[in-house]
């Protein structure tokens, strides 16, 4: 056990655990944020993304003490009130069905608009095709990434 | 001046609904033998000492809330329900709010989320409710303004007075109307007049599913709650021959550990269970555990072996017939013009992404339980007779459900949860990891079709099918084995079989310990592929365009209509030569649906597939935006059972563990999905499963148009074609 600082959604958080506890079971069973989903602990289905330092990272696989003293924002930080363009875009393509998968799907997209404003088919498939939708709302997700990057490109010409 | 009972009922209903203050309750229930449900007050209920089915509560401040006695799991019944309430209630969609249903036969009969039932089970019962509550405060309206009712009219949660303008809120309106009695009969809406059902309104449940409020099975929690994993015998029907749990309990964090058992079906799934604090500790008690297995025999069960035994059995076995007409055996042995086939389709895992998990809560004779279910009136039943309590002392709570696709409709998971808790007394809940929820089962059964077809001319003359496979039916304690599986002929169009003289469809059952059930359109998911793309073949024996060879066949006009709108939107008759076009169509829980797909060859000369249409017949629907996502995400489905992955068997186990070798179809490997919906006067078909069935057949008929190889086994790889 070692008493580690998070800094979890722009809060400090301390926690007491196990340094090898995957950051995942940190922020879902100690932190209790449980909008970040498990889906296979080997990093193949994108279920567990969230942000460090602004970079999408599969929280299944991280230890906590890696996390240490770097910025993670889960899906819970990306916005609370479903204003940020990626959430609006999901809201208006009805992206979800079940919904478990889309917080990753969410964060990987935030990341990529972030890094790319206008992403291209191609970008699209580069930077989501680690994540697994078993409802199969691939078609939705594409073009909701494209109407995240018009909302977010509307949102920054307005200032 | 009511009955104290009269009230105390009330304030049940207001206690389980949420609502506060006097409100008008109008539910249905089933008096016995009758066909119909009928319509009754809470009130009235209580009296004649009857439950309510489903029902809609009024407060004094207009709000409405339903109770969902369905699961929500993504097929969308958070929406489309209050959308068929509030089309005839008259009422705003936000003035609606939607609770979860406890799990109970008695209160709510049926509430398996299966069949792609939700709507096409309830739909006309739930209009009628809503348009009685609807004419009930109408009706009190008028008395109070002393006018004829045929004068006012009712308008979002308000009743207005036509001559005069004289308006009430629905709220104010609600204890005059509890005082009054159902309509013998109520007038619906035709669907042309409809304002709210047939629109695309957003999900309810969406807002929720994109900022991580939505609360799952996995993220639900009870004070004090433990959390335990299990280490279960790999291989089926295995035992535990004995444990060493030392290392486990030296992990910090870990409570118990103990042997456990879970029922599956006919037999208990043996295990050892180690219960911590937390989960990360379960799981780190759980890798130090020893277990020492008996393996009872089943080490030797392969894929190869089931495979061969299932090839071998149509000469072998003995076949069980299910529907006959004429004498097909006849007809082939002496025709002319004669094809035979055989198609192969696997073994698969339901792997929804969220894990199974469920909590449970064991405590003086009764127990509670929280989780991802898909049948919690099953699961109440079930477990209860398992734990030897009354269903009563059973209390089944629904979270929302990351994924189901038929598995969450097991009890196995449920049952463990209360074994555990029993055996610890504590509320614990228990977590399967991927690999569990991939290796346990129970799968899709794989199944073998050998299909002979006879032609007369550009006729189908003799029609025959021979399934081998395991029968689901066949697993339940005390089953007749000898009993054929009626399922054989699901995703059929049987409307075909009126123009075909000579026709037989049997099957040879398989026995095998792995356990095996439900999957996303059931037995339609492997028999689509087999009936498709022999009618394909037939086709092309034929020589014939495979859609008009169709369309010959079938006299129904409701085909054709399919069949015209899939040649339109398509572009089936200019279709270029460069380009590979199947179809397929298939019937499934009283929805038709036909698929398009087009393949090209992609430069580096591998197949690709470009683009797919869908057109959906379903009858009557809610929401168009949610039947297109249902259509899209079974393809989407689909597709990964057809080129991506397949559970195999090896040493009597599963061999796909996880992701990285039960590999799922991923976003750039999915084309445009352009889906269509017929408008008819049908009754409502299923959404959430029939449009799985043709696809992997429209996509091995296209393969085969553009290549000339036939593809009959299936899962195949679309880089060695």
């Amino acid at each position: 056990m070692a008493s580690i600082t998070l800094k979890i959604n722009n809060k400090e958080v301390s926690v007491d655990v196990d340094p090898k506890m995957p950051l995942l079971w940190v922020l879902r069973d100690v932190a209790g944020l449980t909008g970040t989903k498990y889906g296979c602990g080997i990093s193949q289905c994108g279920a567990c993304t969230v942000h460090l330092d602004g970079n999408p990272m599969r929280s299944c696989i991280l230890p906590v003490s890696a996390a240490a003293n770097k910025s993670i924002t889960t899906i819970e930080g990306l916005s609370d009130d479903n204003s940020h363009p990626v959430q609006q875009a999901w809201i208006t393509e009805q992206v979800p069905q079940c919904g478990y998968c889309q917080s990753g799907q969410i964060m990987a997209a935030a990341a990529l608009i972030k890094r790319i404003p206008q992403p291209t088919d191609k970008d699209i498939d580069s930077a989501m095709q680690g994540h697994i939708c078993r409802c199969g709302t691939y078609t939705r997700i594409r073009k909701a990434i494209k109407t995240a990057s018009l909302i977010s490109t509307q949102k920054a010409s307005k200032g | 001046m009511k009955t104290s009972k009269q009230n105390i009922s009330r304030r049940n209903f207001i206690k389980l609904s949420g609502l506060t203050g006097a409100a008008f309750t109008l539910g249905f229930y089933f008096p016995a033998n009758a066909k119909e449900a009928k319509i009754i007050k809470a009130d009235d209920a209580s009296v004649l000492n009857v439950e309510l089915n489903a029902w809609i509560s009024i407060d004094t401040s207009g709000k409405v809330t339903i109770i969902n006695h369905r699961s929500e799991m993504g097929q969308g019944s958070f929406q489309s329900v209050p959308q068929i309430i509030a089309e005839e209630l008259e009422v705003d969609m936000n003035d609606i709010n939607i609770v979860f249903a406890q799990g109970s036969q008695t209160k709510y009969g049926s509430q398996i989320t299966g069949g792609s039932s939700t709507i096409r089970g309830s739909y006309q019962r739930l209009l009628k409710l809503s348009a009685s509550a609807r004419e009930m405060l109408i009706e009190s309206a008028a008395r109070q303004w002393k006018v004829e009712k045929t004068e006012c009219y009712a308008e979002r949660g308000h009743v207005i007075h036509k001559p005069s303008g004289k308006k009430l809120h629905y709220g104010a309106l609600v204890e005059e109307a509890s005082k009054l009695q159902p309509p013998a009969q109520v007038e619906l809406k035709r669907p042309s007049d409809y304002k709210i059902i047939r629109k695309p309104l957003p999900r309810q449940d969406t807002p929720l599913k994109t900022n991580g409020t939505a609360i799952f099975g996995l993220d639900k929690k009870i004070p004090g709650m433990l959390y335990a994993v299990v280490e279960r015998n790999p291989r089926f029907l295995g035992k535990v021959k004995s444990f060493d749990d030392a290392a486990a309990k030296a992990v910090p964090g870990v409570k118990h550990v103990i042997p456990v058992k879970m029922r599956v079906f006919s037999h208990d799934r043996e295990g050892v269970a180690v219960v911590a604090d937390n989960l990360w500790s379960a799981m780190q008690g759980r890798k130090a555990l020893k277990v020492v297995w008996d393996d009872n025999g089943f080490e030797h069960h392969s894929t190869e072996q089931l495979y061969a035994k299932m090839n071998e059995s149509f000469s072998t076995g003995k076949a069980l017939s299910f529907k006959t007409k004429g004498d097909a055996g006849a007809a082939y042995a002496t025709a002319s013009k004669k094809l035979e086939a055989v198609y192969e389709t696997p073994y698969e895992s339901h792997s929804c992404m969220e894990p199974l998990n469920c909590i449970a809560h064991f405590k003086d004779n009764k127990l509670e339980i929280w989780g991802p279910i898909q049948g919690p009136d099953w699961v109440q039943k079930d477990v209860a007779d398992l734990m030897g309590l009354k269903a009563d002392d059973v209390t089944v709570n629904m979270t929302f459900l990351g994924g189901g696709f038929g598995r969450k409709a097991f009890l196995d998971y449920p049952h463990e949860a209360a074994v555990i808790s029993k055996a610890i007394n504590a509320p614990v809940q228990v977590v399967w990891s991927r690999e569990d929820d991939m290796t346990q089962g129970p799968f899709r059964p794989g199944m073998v079709y050998q299909c002979r077809g006879v032609l007369d001319g550009t006729r189908m003359s003799s029609f025959e099918t021979k399934v081998a496979g395991q029968n689901m039916g066949h697993q339940n304690p005390g089953a007749n084995k000898k009993s054929y599986n009626s399922s054989i002929t699901e995703g059929f169009l049987e409307t075909y079989l009126d123009s075909i003289p000579n026709y037989s469809f049997s099957d040879v059952p398989l026995e095998s310990p792995i356990p095996v059930m439900w999957w996303r359109s059931v037995y339609s998911s492997t028999n689509g592929f087999a009936f498709e793309s022999f009618i394909d073949e037939l086709a092309v024996a034929a020589a014939m365009d495979p859609l008009a060879f169709r369309r010959q066949h079938l006299w129904n006009g409701r085909y054709h209509d399919l069949i015209n709108k899939l040649e339109e939107v398509s572009g089936w008759k200019s279709r270029s030569k460069n380009a590979g076009f199947g179809v397929a169509i298939t019937e499934c829980f009283n929805s038709i649906v036909g698929e398009v797909v087009k393949v090209s060859k992609a430069t580096d000369g591998k197949i690709k597939i470009d683009k797919i249409w869908a057109v959906m017949d379903c009858g009557w629907y809610v929401n168009p935006d949610i039947v297109k996502a249902q259509v899209e995400g079974s393809i989407v489905m689909a597709h990964g059972a057809a080129v991506k992955h397949a559970t195999h068997f090896k040493d009597g186990m599963a061999v796909e563990r996880n992701f990285d070798s039960y590999k799922m179809s991923r976003i750039n490997e999915i084309p445009e999905i352009e889906v269509h919906i017929m408008d008819n006067e049908e009754k409502a078909g299923g959404v959430g499963e029939p449009a799985l069935p043709p696809f992997t057949a429209a996509l091995t008929n296209a393969i085969f148009d553009l290549t000339g190889k036939r593809i009959r086994k299936v899962p195949f790889s679309l880089d060695q074609v």
